[in-house]
């Protein structure tokens, strides 16, 4: 052990840098998702495609507003922006029309319900942006690089995966959870989630909170997709494995549990980042093995509890 | 529905389904791959029964078609390598709902997309073996000891897809009215009532997915027959979604809604693939709304309604 540490000591020590900027990511995508079931009790697959379509409409904005000319907080505005505007429109678009008629349903009809919005938005990001990759770095490029020592040499990382990414992470997290511990708003959600019914009786409007919880969620979802767009070129199919990926987060960490959707995301895209350095193959697997492996020794997630307070 | 009714209905089908496919050649492939995925919607419907829903089943589709496409060169008889197919996808089934059929709801479900995902991403990255997302080619096979040419061979698979669609069809009925069939409903009301019974809902779980274990595998057999290359993306987890929606599409009532389904969906997928290349998933889960929010017993009681 001691011997391996030495050899590739300095190695892991990058692989973590690597990871942190992948870990952010994940976490902003999972957060929402598990925001939204916490309230709404729907697991929404067409979370993956707000995460693309976030990611799409960030390059897009950026490219139209020319943002390599921008000044560095400017061009991640820009990301910003995209994202708030994916969220605003299609999440109470989303809510409203499709979701609010499923409620009272069971969990099958209503996780085929977002499969069906799953499938239908795969395509309309065809239509729209085509099948070819989408590529917009600007906002990386400009934030330019750290020089990392690595035993005698440097190796460059960009300050936007380096700093930038975690240090948006964070923010959301804080925020998150000083928004539902000491805000009105979020009291409110916590009460909604907890008691509907009791909520509703002293006065809370619901559906308010049901709009407002899928809108953050969809907000979250476009800015983990906006965020990406200039780290990584946009595929089709970004979506679908987007999802996937951070229903395992949300599996591992406990349904409803935002502290540890950041644990848990924070492993995965550390797991998942040494697994490139030292076993390729494994890369993809990690997210999974890890959850089976949790789910194995706790059922209900690593956080999960069986009481009814899920916030 | 009566006995007799629903023996008529299936005979009907049949009948149907081969005159279709002598009427119209193109059709026997479209058919084929119908049936296939309508033996697999039913064992997702047993699972639906109990109230538990799935998005991982296409790996066992994916897996016995693999085990297809490397045995076909040791074993070049198709009478031969369905059934050990099966077999394999069905241990499989036992291996996997051994740890699955502790969770239930969201758990189940997450816990069959992230297994079924570690297989895709081993067929996927495994180059050297499964030859990556290129897929394999399956060798030509023997049925019943006979070397049969393209037409014959599409033939054979048709009539193998139909029997073994008629005998599944048959087999979940006397399950789901077997007491065990029958203790499925109790999971999804109240489980610790089939406790109180005596009867242990992991068990009772645990058969009926390795039941549909060995469906999805027979449907992942026939279809590498039939398509004669495989590729990772049958057991990616959209496939898993597209057996639910086939599933509700059929309606959930009756053994025969799956293969309606079937049917209906991989007709609305040809031609809206045909028509409008880019857009035949929007059009497929405009379908699946519309079917879930205005005519909740699916294509099944859509035609029994009317008839009545």
């Amino acid at each position: 052990m001691g011997a391996w540490f030495a050899d590739n000591g300095l190695l892991l020590g990058l692989a973590l840098l690597d990871g942190l900027a992948s870990a952010a990511l994940i976490f902003l995508v999972a957060v929402g998702l598990n925001l939204v079931f916490g309230v709404l009790r729907v697991l929404n697959i067409a979370h993956g495609s707000l995460y693309a379509i976030g990611a799409y409409t960030a390059a897009g904005l950026g490219a139209a507003l020319g943002s390599g000319s921008l000044p560095a907080w400017a061009a991640l505005g820009v990301l910003v922006l995209a994202a708030a505007l994916v969220g605003a429109v299609l999440g109470p678009l989303i809510e409203r029309m499709l979701l609010r008629r499923i409620y009272a349903e069971e969990n099958v009809l209503q996780l085929l319900v977002t499969f069906a919005l799953f499938m239908m938005l795969e395509d309309v990001q065809k239509l729209i942006w085509g099948v070819q990759p989408v590529h917009h770095d600007a906002a990386m490029r400009l934030f330019g690089t750290v020089d990392v020592p690595f035993g005698s040499d440097f190796i460059p990382f960009t300050a936007y995966q380096l700093f930038v990414l975690p240090g948006i992470a964070v923010l959301v997290l804080v925020g998150l959870v000083w928004f539902l511990r000491a805000t009105l708003s979020g009291r409110m959600i916590v009460a909604v989630t907890t008691d509907r019914e009791a909520a509703t009786a002293i006065g809370i409007n619901a559906d308010r909170v049901y709009l407002l919880t899928f809108t953050a969620g969809a907000v979250l979802a476009a800015l983990g997709g906006a965020l990406s767009s200039p780290t990584a070129a946009i595929v089709p199919g970004v979506g679908a494995s987007t999802i996937v990926l951070s229903f395992a987060v949300v599996a591992t960490a406990g349904l409803g549990r935002i502290e540890g959707a950041a644990l848990t995301a924070l492993m995965i895209g550390l797991g998942r980042s040494v697994a490139v350095y030292f076993f390729p193959e494994a890369e993809v697997l990690i997210p999974y093995l890890i959850m089976v492996a949790v789910l194995l020794v706790k059922p209900q997630g690593l956080f999960g509890t069986l009481e009814t307070r899920r916030i | 529905m009566t006995h007799r009714r629903e023996a008529l209905l299936a005979l009907l089908f049949a009948l149907a389904v081969l005159a279709a496919a002598f009427a119209v050649p193109w059709l026997r492939f479209v058919l084929t791959l119908a049936l296939a995925k309508g033996i697999a919607a039913l064992g997702v419907m047993l699972l639906l029964r109990a109230g538990q829903v799935s998005f991982g089943h296409a790996m066992f589709v994916a897996f016995a078609a693999y085990a297809v496409a490397f045995l076909a060169g040791q074993v070049g008889e198709a009478l031969l390598l369905l059934p050990l197919a099966i077999l394999l996808a069905a241990l499989l089934g036992l291996v996997i709902g051994l740890f699955v059929a502790r969770y239930r709801e969201i758990f189940f479900g997450m816990l069959n997309l992230a297994l079924s995902m570690v297989f895709y991403s081993l067929l996927e990255k495994f180059y050297s073996i499964t030859h990556g997302t290129d897929g394999m080619r399956v060798p030509a096979v023997t049925w019943a000891g006979m070397a049969t040419e393209r037409v014959g061979g599409e033939w054979a698979v048709l009539v193998a897809a139909l029997v073994l669609a008629i005998g599944f069809a048959l087999l979940a009925r006397l399950y789901l009215a077997s007491p065990l069939g029958e203790a499925l409903q109790g999971i999804k009301t109240r489980e610790a009532r089939l406790e109180f019974m005596g009867l242990p809902p992991r068990r009772v779980l645990l058969v009926a997915y390795v039941l549909s274990a060995a469906m999805a595998g027979t449907a992942g057999a026939l279809i590498a027959l039939t398509t004669r290359h495989v590729t990772p993306l049958m057991g990616y987890w959209t496939a898993s979604g597209e057996l639910v929606f086939i599933v509700i599409l059929g309606g959930a009532g009756g053994v025969l809604g799956p293969f309606l389904g079937a049917i209906a969906y991989e007709l609305v997928r040809v031609y809206a693939a045909a028509s409008v290349a880019d857009a035949w998933q929007l059009i497929l889960g405009a379908v699946l709304l519309a079917v879930i929010l205005f005519a909740r017993g699916g294509l099944f009681s859509l035609l029994r309604g009317r008839r009545a």
